[in-house]
C-alpha cells in the first residue's frame, strides 16, 4: 500500500476510535463535564495529563529545535519536565482537596474576592487562547504535509473531531479519548527513533544510542563523531552551548514555572479521587512525559549526525528519495550558489546553500531510516493525536472558565445545573469556532505568544496559587496585586522587545541578558516581593480562610 | 487543641521532605544542567560528556524518581499521622 493509502488508514482509525470514545464517554452531569465525574483512576489520569501536556510543537518541532541549537535544547527539555516536580510536591494534592473544578475556583475562594476571580478568569482564557490557535494550526500542517489537502481543510477536519468530543462529553470525553491519543503518539515517537537508534548506533534504545558508539565505526562516539561534523562546518561544537548562562537559568526556571501555572494541566488533577490519587498521577504523568522528552534529544542527534553526513559537500544530483520529496514541500530548499553542484551547509549565510525546517527532523525520520510505509502513516496518526489532544484540554479550560467561573459564581449564581451543563456545551463550541478562525488566520506573532503564555502563567498562577496554599497570611490584597503586578511587569517586557522594538530584542538591551522567554520567572519574583509586601501592610485574612488553608493541607476530613 | 499541634507537626514534617526533594531537584537541573555544566564536562560516561548528559537526560531521570519518592515518603506520613484519607 501506498504511504497516502497507509496514512488515509491509520488516521481514519485512530478518528473513529476517538469519536467512539467520545459517545461512550458522554457527560451527564456538570462535574462529569468539569472533571469528568471525579473518578479518573491515577494512571488513566497520568496517561490524559501526558497526552494534555504534549503538544504538537512537542512531538514535530522539539527534536528539530535541539537538533538545530545543539545542547542549549536543554532548556526545553528541563523547563517542560521540571515543572512536575512543582507541581507534584508543591500544588496538585492541596488543590485536589480544595476539592472545586477550576483554578480561578480557588484563586477566588481563597482571596475570598470576586475580583481575585475575574484576573484568574482573565489570565486562564488568555493563555488558553494563545495556545490552542497553534494546537489547530498544528492540526492543519500535519494533514496537508501527509494527506496533501490545504491547510484550512486540515483545521476544518480538526475542528469538527474536537468540536464532536468537547462538546459531547466535557473533561469525561477529553479524558478517555486522551489515554488513547497518548497511547498512539507515544508508539508513534518511539517506532521510528528505535528503528533509527538501530541504524545509526546499533542500539535498541534511544537513549543508550545517544551515548554510545557509531555502528560505522565501533571506536568513535557518536556525540564526538557529530561534535567533530560540525565544528568542520563551522557550527559550534555540538554538545556545548552558545546562550549566556543566565539566560539558560532564567528561560528554564520560566518554562517551569509556567508549566507548574498552567490551568489546562492543574485542573487535570481535580479529576481523581483522593489527594494521594493525585500525587501518584502527577508521578505517572511525568513518567509517560520523559519516556517522550528523553528519546527526543537521542532523535535530534541521530538526525543532526545523518543530515551532516548526508548532505555535506555531496553532489545535488545523488541526494536520496526523500531529500527531493521534502523538497517539494518546501521544508528542505537548495540554492546553488556557486555553482559546482555540490551542497555546501555552513553558518555564514553568503556562503550556505541549504535551507532546513526544524521539523523535518521527525517527520522525515521514517523516510530516512527506510521504514516500511505504514509507519509514516503512523507519524502522521501521531503528531494529529499530540494535536488534539492539547486543543481540547486547552478548549474545556475556556469553556469551564465561562460556563462555571463567570455564569455560575459570579453573574447567575442561581443557575440550574442543566442550564449551566448547557452553556458549559455553547461555551466549548464557541470556543472551538475561534480557535479554528485563529488557526485558519493565524496572528504572525505565534511563536511570541507560547512565551507570552508561560510568562504569563509563571508570573500570575504560580505565585497566586503557591501563597495560597503556603501562606496563611497572605491576603486578598497582597494576592492581586502581585499578579496583576507579575502580570504587568511580564506582558510589558515582552511587548517592549518582541512587539514594539524588535531591533532592540539582543543581549545588550535585555535586563541583565535575560530574554523575553526568561522573564517570566523575574515577573514571579515581582509578584511574590509585590504581594509579601503588601499583605503585611493590609488586613489578615479571615478565620474560616485559614480554616480552609488548615483543611487542604491534610489529606483526610478531620471533624467528620 | 491536640489535634492541632498534630497537624502542625505533619507540616512541618512535610515542609523538610519538600526542602529535601526540592534542594535535589535544584541541585541536578540548575546545579548540574546549567551551572555547573562546563565544568562537569571534563568527566565522561560513556560517549556523553556528564554536564550534557545531565542537561539532556540525567535531569529527567531524577525528576520522575523525586516524584515517587515524595508519593512514597507523604503516604508513609499520612499513615503514621492517621491523615490518610478512609
Amino acid at each position: 500500500m501506498s504511504i497516502q493509502g497507509w496514512t488515509f488508514l491509520i488516521v481514519g482509525l485512530t478518528f473513529a476510535l476517538y469519536i467512539g470514545i467520545a459517545i461512550w464517554a458522554r457527560a451527564a452531569t456538570t462535574k462529569d463535564f468539569y472533571v469528568a465525574g471525579g473518578g479518573v483512576s491515577p494512571l488513566a489520569n497520568g496517561m490524559a495529563t501526558a497526552a494534555d501536556w504534549m503538544s504538537a510543537a512537542s512531538f514535530i518541532s522539539m527534536a528539530g529545535i535541539i537538533s538545530f541549537i545543539g545542547r542549549d535544547g536543554s532548556v526545553y527539555l528541563m523547563g517542560w519536565t521540571g515543572g512536575y516536580v512543582l507541581l507534584a510536591l508543591l500544588l496538585a494534592p492541596y488543590l485536589r482537596k480544595f476539592g472545586k473544578f477550576t483554578v480561578p475556583d480557588f484563586v477566588g475562594d481563597r482571596y475570598y474576592s470576586t475580583a481575585a476571580r475575574m484576573v484568574a478568569v482573565v489570565c486562564a482564557v488568555f493563555i488558553s487562547f494563545t495556545y490552542v490557535a497553534g494546537q489547530m494550526r498544528g492540526v492543519g500542517i500535519v494533514f496537508s504535509r501527509f494527506l496533501s489537502v490545504e491547510i484550512e481543510t486540515g483545521v476544518f477536519i480538526g475542528m469538527i473531531i474536537v468540536f464532536f468530543y468537547a462538546v459531547l462529553g466535557g473533561m469525561k470525553g477529553i479524558t478517555y479519548t486522551q489515554v488513547a491519543q497518548y497511547c498512539v503518539l507515544i508508539f508513534a515517537y518511539l517506532v521510528p527513533a528505535i528503528f533509527i537508534s538501530m541504524l545509526m548506533t546499533n542500539n535498541i534504545i534511544p537513549q543508550f544510542g545517544f551515548g554510545g558508539t557509531l555502528a560505522s565505526d565501533p571506536n568513535v562516539y557518536l556525540l564526538d563523531h557529530l561534535d567533530g561534523l560540525s565544528t568542520e562546518l563551522g557550527f559550534d561544537a555540538y554538545t556545548d552551548g552558545s546562550k549566556s548562562t543566565i539566560d539558560v537559568f532564567f528561560i528554564t526556571a520560566a518554562l517551569m514555572l509556567g508549566t507548574a501555572g498552567l490551568p489546562h494541566v492543574i485542573v487535570r488533577f481535580f479529576t481523581v479521587k483522593k489527594v494521594r490519587d493525585a500525587r501518584i498521577s502527577a508521578g505517572y504523568a511525568l513518567l509517560f512525559i520523559a519516556i517522550l522528552y528523553t528519546t527526543a534529544p537521542a532523535v535530534a542527534s541521530f538526525a543532526r549526525a545523518n543530515l551532516l553526513e548526508t548532505v555535506d559537500n555531496e553532489s545535488y544530483q545523488e541526494m536520496p528519495e526523500w531529500f527531493s520529496n521534502w523538497e517539494d514541500t518546501g521544508l528542505i530548499g537548495f540554492d546553488d550558489k556557486n555553482s559546482d553542484g555540490l551542497i555546501q551547509y555552513t553558518p555564514d549565510e553568503s556562503t550556505n546553500e541549504l535551507t532546513i525546517d526544524q521539523d523535518i527532523m521527525v517527520l522525515a525520520n521514517p523516510e530516512i531510516a527506510q521504514l516500511p510505509n505504514w509507519v509514516v502513516g503512523l507519524v502522521a496518526a501521531g503528531g494529529l493525536a499530540a494535536a488534539l489532544s492539547t486543543a481540547a484540554g486547552l478548549l474545556l479550560v475556556i469553556s469551564t472558565s465561562v460556563a462555571r467561573d463567570l455564569i455560575r459564581r459570579t453573574f447567575v449564581p442561581d443557575i440550574t445545573q442543566k442550564r449551566e451543563l448547557l452553556f458549559a456545551r455553547i461555551a466549548a463550541g464557541g470556543a472551538v469556532i475561534i480557535a479554528g478562525y485563529f488557526g485558519v488566520n493565524p496572528p504572525g506573532f505565534v511563536a511570541q505568544t507560547v512565551a507570552f503564555a508561560f510568562g504569563l502563567a509563571a508570573a500570575s498562577f504560580f505565585p497566586a496559587i503557591l501563597l495560597g496554599i503556603f501562606s496563611k497570611t497572605m491576603n486578598k490584597e497582597g494576592a492581586i496585586s502581585g499578579m496583576v503586578a507579575g502580570i504587568l511587569f511580564t506582558a510589558a517586557y515582552i511587548i517592549y522587545f518582541t512587539f514594539m522594538n524588535p531591533e532592540f530584542n539582543n543581549a545588550d538591551h535585555w535586563w541583565f541578558g535575560i530574554s523575553p522567554e526568561g522573564i517570566g520567572a523575574l515577573g514571579m519574583v515581582v509578584n511574590l516581593i509585590i504581594a509579601v509586601t503588601v499583605s503585611r501592610f493590609t488586613k489578615n485574612p479571615p478565620l474560616n480562610i485559614r480554616e480552609l488553608i488548615e483543611t487542604i493541607r491534610i489529606p483526610r476530613d478531620l471533624e467528620k | 487543641m491536640l489535634m492541632k499541634t498534630k497537624a502542625q507537626q505533619y507540616w512541618r514534617q512535610n515542609l523538610i521532605y519538600l526542602a529535601s526533594l526540592l534542594g535535589i531537584w535544584f541541585v541536578v537541573s540548575y546545579g548540574a544542567g546549567i551551572l555547573f555544566v562546563d565544568w562537569l564536562d571534563q568527566f565522561r560516561i560513556g560517549g556523553f560528556k556528564l554536564g550534557f548528559w545531565f542537561a539532556q537526560q540525567g535531569s529527567m531521570y531524577v525528576f520522575v524518581l523525586l516524584i515517587f519518592v515524595y508519593v512514597y515518603l507523604m503516604n508513609r506520613l499520612d499513615r503514621k499521622f492517621e491523615f490518610d484519607e478512609v
